[in-house]
C-alpha cells in the first residue's frame, strides 16, 4: 500500500494520540491542514487495506488489576499442532510465536487473577503433556507501541500491547 | 474504583471505534451516557494510567517492520536495574522486562527488538551489548506468528 506524506503524518498522530474529542477527524484535519472528509477517507482506506487493525484503547493490565506473564514451552514436533491449538484457545493468550530455539513456543497470557492464571497454565500442561515455564516480569523497564512513520527511514520508536 | 458503567464503557473502548464524524456519540448511545460524559471518562482513564493510549493498532508487518527479535540477556542481578534502563533507551526496543531464569535458561532480561530485517535487529543487539557490556545473549526470531490479538478486559469469558 502506498502511503503519501500526509498518510504518514496522520498515522503517526493517530497511533499514539487519537484525539478524544467530540469531532476527532475535524480536529485532525485542522492539525494537518486538510478537510474532515479527507481524513475520514484516509482512515477508512487504512482499515480497508488492512494496515490498521483497530482504533481503540489499549488498557494497562496491571492498573485494571489483571495479571500478565510470558510463558515458554519446549514442544516436540509431533505435539506442536495440539499445543498451538490448546494455547490459542484461551482468550487471555494475546500473542503466541514459534521461535528458533529448543524452547520453541512463547506466548503472553493476561488473566483477571493469579488463581485463574495458575488454572490456565495447569490446563495447558495437562492437555499438552509439556512443561510451561511461567515468567512474570520482575522489573518493568519499558512498554511502548508507537512506530514513527513520518520519516523516510522509519525506525521503531517502541511497541506492543 | 471502577463502576459497572465504567467497565461497560471500557469494554466498548476496546472495540473498533466507528469511522464517523462523532464516534464517541455512537458509544455514548450504547452505554447510556452523554457524549460529554464518555469523553470525560475516557480522558480520565488515560490521565490515571488505566488506558495506556488511545489510537490505532497497526499490523506491523504491513508497514515495513518485518523482523522482530526477542533479545534474551544474561544480566548479573547486581546490574539488573542499571542495564535494564540502558536497554530501554534504545528506540528499536519496544518492551524491556526482567523475568525469572529457569533450568536451561540463563537469561534474565528480555528486549523486543524491531527492524526492517534480521540484520537490522542483530545490529541493534550488538549495539545493546556494547552499551551494556552484556555479552551472553541470544536473539530469538519468530518463525511464525500463531496468534496476535488485543486483550479484551471485563468480558464475560475472563
Amino acid at each position: 500500500m502506498h502511503l503519501d506524506d500526509l498518510d504518514r503524518r496522520l498515522l503517526t498522530i493517530i497511533q499514539s494520540s487519537f484525539p478524544i474529542v467530540a469531532e476527532p477527524y475535524k480536529q485532525l484535519a485542522e492539525t494537518l491542514g486538510t478537510t474532515e472528509s479527507d481524513v475520514i477517507e484516509r482512515v477508512q482506506r487504512f482499515k480497508d487495506d488492512g494496515l490498521v487493525r483497530r482504533i481503540g484503547g489499549i488498557f494497562d493490565s496491571r492498573a485494571l488489576g489483571y495479571k500478565s506473564t510470558l510463558c515458554a514451552m519446549k514442544v516436540p514436533a509431533d505435539k506442536l499442532d495440539l499445543a498451538i491449538e490448546v494455547v490459542n484457545s484461551y482468550p487471555g493468550v494475546t500473542h503466541n510465536y514459534l521461535r528458533e530455539h529448543e524452547f520453541n513456543l512463547w506466548f503472553t497470557l493476561i488473566t483477571p487473577s493469579p488463581e485463574y492464571m495458575d488454572k490456565v497454565l495447569d490446563e495447558i500442561r495437562e492437555k499438552t503433556g509439556c512443561e510451561v515455564h511461567n515468567l512474570p516480569a520482575l522489573r518493568f523497564f519499558k512498554i511502548k507501541v508507537d512506530f514513527k512513520l513520518d520519516k523516510q527511514s522509519p525506525t521503531a520508536a517502541a511497541a506492543v500491547e | 474504583m471502577l463502576t459497572e458503567i465504567d467497565k461497560k464503557l471500557i469494554r466498548l473502548l476496546q472495540e473498533d471505534l466507528p469511522v464517523v464524524p462523532r464516534p464517541f456519540a455512537a458509544l455514548a448511545e450504547q452505554v447510556g451516557l452523554t457524549e460529554e460524559d464518555v469523553i470525560a471518562r475516557a480522558r480520565r482513564y488515560h490521565a490515571e494510567g488505566l488506558m495506556r493510549r488511545f489510537g490505532v493498532a497497526l499490523r506491523h508487518r504491513e508497514v515495513g517492520f518485518t523482523a522482530n527479535g526477542m533479545g534474551c540477556w544474561d544480566v548479573p542481578e547486581e546490574r539488573a536495574e542499571e542495564v535494564g534502563r540502558i536497554m530501554a533507551t534504545f528506540p528499536e526496543v519496544s518492551h524491556c522486562y526482567q523475568r525469572p531464569r529457569f533450568d536451561g535458561w540463563p537469561y534474565s532480561h528480555f528486549t523486543m527488538i524491531h527492524g526492517e530485517s534480521r540484520d537490522d535487529c542483530e545490529a541493534v543487539a550488538r549495539r545493546i551489548s556494547a552499551a551494556t557490556g552484556i555479552t551472553n545473549y541470544r536473539l530469538l526470531f519468530s518463525t511464525e506468528e500463531l496468534k496476535k490479538t488485543s486483550m479484551r478486559y471485563f468480558t464475560e469469558e475472563a
